[in-house]
C-alpha cells in the first residue's frame, strides 16, 4: 500500500471519528433546544394571548401564511371586554379555539363560557370563520346567536359569555 | 422567549404538553455511521499491514451491523422514548474495541508470547465477538424484561447482599483465581468472570435504594462547622461501613480500581443525594487515608505506586513494571495524529496490551486527536447518564442513573489515567474497548438499564383526564 493512501486513511478516519463526535453534539443541541419543538413552541407562543400592554414582536408573528391572506384580511384579534381585555393574538392562519379548556388558544376566565365554546379559523380564501362549538351559552356575532359556521366582518364583536373579541387590522 | 414565560406565568396550563419526539430515527441514523467507523478502521488496518482488504471485513461488519440493528430494533419496540446517543456511542466504543484486538491478534510479537507464555495462541478478536453478542443479548433482555426500573427499588437490601457475595466471591478457595497478583477473577467451568464488574450495577441499586430512604437524616441533621456540614456520628455508619469493605477489597484482593470504584461511587451518589460538599470533602479524606495506609504495608500497591512515581526507573531496578514506561512510550510516538491505524508498536507492551493496555494502542495509532474524540464519546455515554437522571421523575431513577453513569466515570477515569501516568495503575479495563468478556457484558447491561431509565423519563406524559371546568358552566337564563 502506497504511503499516500494510508495517511489519506489515517486523516480520514480521524475526521470520520470527529464527524461522529460532532454529530452526537448535534443531536444533544436538538435535544436541548428542539428545532421542532421551537416551531410549534412558537406557533403556541403567536396563539397563546399577550398580557394586557405588550406588543407581538412584529418581524417573527407576520412571516407566515402570507400568501394566503388577502389585503384587507386582519391581522390580530382582540379582547375587548371581559377579564383578559386588552389581550391580542396575531392571526396567522392557524385555528384559534376559545373556551375554559386548559389546552384552549384562548383560556377565557368566564364562568359563562364552555370548556371548547367556539373556534375561528380561516377558510380556503383566507376569510375568517366563526364557529360556536356547541357551547352552553352560544356564540354571538353581533346581535345573532350563531347555528352555523359564518364568516367575520371586520371589527363585528364576537361575544362568549362576559368576553367579546373582534378582529382588528 | 421572554414573552412565553410571561405568559405562562399567568395562564400556566395554557401550554399544552408539547410531544416529545421520540428520536428512533435519529438513533438508526448514528447507529448505520457507528457501524461505518469501525467497518473503516478493520479495512485500513488490513492494508496497512497486508496491503490488501482483510478476509473477515465482511464478517465483521456484518456482525457488529447484526448487533446493532437487534439492538435498536429492540429500543424501538421497548423503548420508544430512550435516549437517542446511548446506543450508537456504546456500539461504536465497542466496534472500535474489536477492530484494535483484532489488529493486535495480526503482531507477530504477541503471537510469539503467547506461544512461548501458553504454548499456543488463541486470537482474541473472535472471543470478543461472542462476548459483545452476549453483552447485546443481556442488553435486550434488560430492556424486555425490566419493564420499570422502580421495581429494582424493592430488592434495596437484598442487592446489598449480591453485590458483597459478588465482590468477595474471588477470595473464596478453589473458586477465585489469582491472575497476576490481582484477585479478582473468578473459574467457573473454564470461563474466568470478574465478578466486580456485574457487582459495580447491583450495588448501585443498594445504593439508590438506601439512599433515597436515608437521605434527608444524612443532608438536615448535621452541625456547621468551619463552613462544612458534619454530619452526626450514627449517619457516618453506611460510608465507613463502604469503606472498611472497599479497604478489604484493596488489601486481600490487590485490586485497587475495584476499590476506588465502590467508595467513589458511593461518595458520588451521598453528594447528589444529600447536596452537601462536606460528603466528598470527608470522602476524599478517608479515601486517601485508605490508600496512604494500604500502600504503606501491601507489597503489590506499592509496586503499582513506584512504578507510577518513576515509570523509567523500573528498566534499571527489575523487571515486571515496565509497562507504565512502555504505554507513556507509545503514547508519546504517536504524536498530534497518530501513526496510522496498524502501523504503531504498542504490541510491544506485550503482555495485555489488548485489555488494560488497549487505551495505548489507540494513543499510538491515532494519536491526541483521536485519543480526545474517544474521551469525548465516553463523555458524552456520561453526559447522557447525568441528563436521564435530570430528566427521570423518580429519586429512584435519579439516583440510579446518576450512580451508574459516576461508576462508567470513574472507570474511564480510573483506566485512562493509569495508562497515562496520571495515577496508579490499577487492575480495570476500559469500557467497551479491552478485551474481557464480562467488562463487556456488564456494560451493555449498565446500557441497557440507562435505556429503560430515560424511556421512563422522557416519556410523554398521559394527557390529563377532561377538563373538570366543564360541568361547572353557569348557564344565562333569559
Amino acid at each position: 500500500m502506497s504511503e499516500l493512501t494510508l495517511t489519506v486513511m489515517r486523516l480520514g478516519f480521524l475526521a470520520v471519528l470527529w464527524l461522529f463526535v460532532i454529530m452526537a453534539v448535534q443531536v444533544i443541541r436538538s435535544d436541548l433546544f428542539g428545532t421542532r419543538v421551537t416551531q410549534r413552541g412558537s406557533r403556541r407562543e403567536a396563539g397563546r394571548p399577550q398580557p394586557a400592554g405588550r406588543q407581538a414582536p412584529p418581524q417573527q408573528r407576520q412571516q407566515p401564511a402570507q400568501g394566503r391572506q388577502r389585503r384587507n384580511a386582519p391581522t390580530k384579534l382582540v379582547v375587548t371586554e371581559g377579564t383578559l381585555t386588552g389581550t391580542t393574538v396575531a392571526l396567522q392562519g392557524q385555528t384559534i379555539t376559545l373556551g375554559r379548556a386548559h389546552d384552549s388558544t384562548i383560556v377565557l376566565d368566564d364562568d359563562y363560557a364552555s370548556s371548547r365554546h367556539a373556534r375561528i379559523y380561516p377558510d380556503r380564501d383566507g376569510q375568517w370563520i366563526v364557529e360556536d362549538l356547541g357551547s352552553t351559552n352560544g356564540t354571538y356575532l353581533d346581535r345573532s346567536r350563531l347555528t352555523t359556521p359564518t364568516p367575520i366582518a371586520p371589527g363585528a364583536p364576537i361575544r362568549i359569555g362576559k368576553t367579546v373579541i373582534e378582529l382588528r387590522k | 422567549m421572554s414573552s412565553t414565560t410571561n405568559t405562562s406565568t399567568q395562564h400556566t396550563s395554557t401550554i399544552g404538553s408539547i410531544g416529545t419526539p421520540s428520536r428512533r430515527n435519529t438513533e438508526l441514523g448514528l447507529l448505520v455511521f457507528a457501524v461505518l467507523i469501525p467497518v473503516f478502521a478493520y479495512a485500513n488496518v488490513g492494508l496497512a499491514i497486508d496491503g490488501t482488504l482483510p478476509a473477515g471485513l465482511l464478517g465483521y461488519g456484518l456482525g457488529v451491523g447484526l448487533l446493532a440493528g437487534v439492538g435498536h430494533l429492540v429500543v424501538r419496540k421497548f423503548a420508544p422514548y430512550a435516549d437517542p446517543l446511548l446506543l450508537p456511542l456504546a456500539t461504536l466504543l465497542n466496534g472500535l474495541g474489536l477492530v484494535v484486538i483484532w489488529r493486535l491478534d495480526q503482531s507477530d510479537r504477541l503471537q510469539n508470547l503467547a506461544e512461548l507464555q501458553y504454548g499456543a495462541f488463541s486470537p482474541s478478536a473472535p472471543k470478543q465477538l461472542l462476548y459483545s453478542a452476549i453483552g447485546v443479548a443481556l442488553f435486550v433482555a434488560v430492556l424486555v424484561f425490566l419493564k420499570d426500573h422502580r421495581i429494582l427499588q424493592r430488592y434495596t437490601y437484598i442487592s446489598m447482599v449480591a453485590a458483597l457475595v459478588l465482590l468477595l466471591l474471588p477470595l473464596v478457595p478453589g473458586l477465585g483465581a489469582d491472575v497476576f497478583g490481582a484477585k479478582i477473577w473468578i473459574s467457573v467451568a473454564g470461563f474466568s468472570i470478574q465478578p466486580g464488574e456485574f457487582a459495580k450495577i447491583v450495588i448501585a441499586v443498594f445504593f439508590s435504594g438506601y439512599l433515597m430512604v436515608k437521605r434527608d437524616a444524612l443532608a438536615l441533621a448535621s452541625r456547621r462547622f468551619m463552613g462544612l456540614y458534619l454530619p452526626r456520628g450514627r449517619d457516618l455508619g453506611p460510608i465507613i461501613t463502604i469503606w472498611a469493605v472497599s479497604l478489604l477489597v484493596l488489601i486481600f484482593e490487590n485490586d485497587l480500581g475495584t476499590s476506588l470504584l465502590f467508595f467513589g461511587m458511593f461518595v458520588i451518589m451521598l453528594y447528589v443525594a444529600t447536596e452537601r460538599t462536606s460528603w466528598i470533602v470527608i470522602g476524599l479524606l478517608m479515601s486517601a487515608a485508605g490508600a496512604v495506609g494500604v500502600a504503606s504495608f501491601a507489597s503489590h500497591v506499592q509496586a503499582r505506586v513506584d512504578a507510577w512515581l518513576d515509570p523509567f526507573g523500573c528498566y534499571q531496578t527489575s523487571g515486571a513494571c515496565e509497562q507504565i514506561g512502555q504505554s507513556i512510550m507509545s503514547f508519546g510516538s504517536g504524536g498530534v495524529l497518530g501513526t496510522g491505524l496498524g502501523q504503531g508498536h504498542s504490541d510491544l507492551i506485550g503482555f495485555a496490551a489488548n485489555s488494560d493496555f488497549i487505551f495505548s494502542t489507540f494513543g499510538e495509532e491515532l494519536g491526541l486527536a483521536g485519543v480526545m474524540a474517544m474521551l469525548l464519546l465516553y463523555a458524552l455515554i456520561i453526559e447522557r447518564g447525568v441528563r436521564t437522571s435530570l430528566a427521570a421523575r423518580d429519586p429512584f431513577g435519579k439516583l440510579f442513573a446518576v450512580g451508574l453513569s459516576g461508576a462508567f466515570a470513574l472507570q474511564v477515569f480510573v483506566v485512562a489515567g493509569g495508562v497515562m501516568g496520571l495515577i496508579p495503575l490499577t487492575g480495570m479495563t476500559m469500557p467497551f474497548l479491552a478485551s474481557g468478556g464480562s467488562a463487556v457484558i456488564a456494560n451493555w447491561a449498565l446500557i441497557g438499564i440507562l435505556l429503560r431509565i430515560s424511556d421512563t423519563a422522557r416519556r410523554p406524559a398521559p394527557t390529563p383526564p377532561t377538563n373538570p371546568d366543564a360541568e361547572m358552566t353557569q348557564v344565562v337564563r333569559p
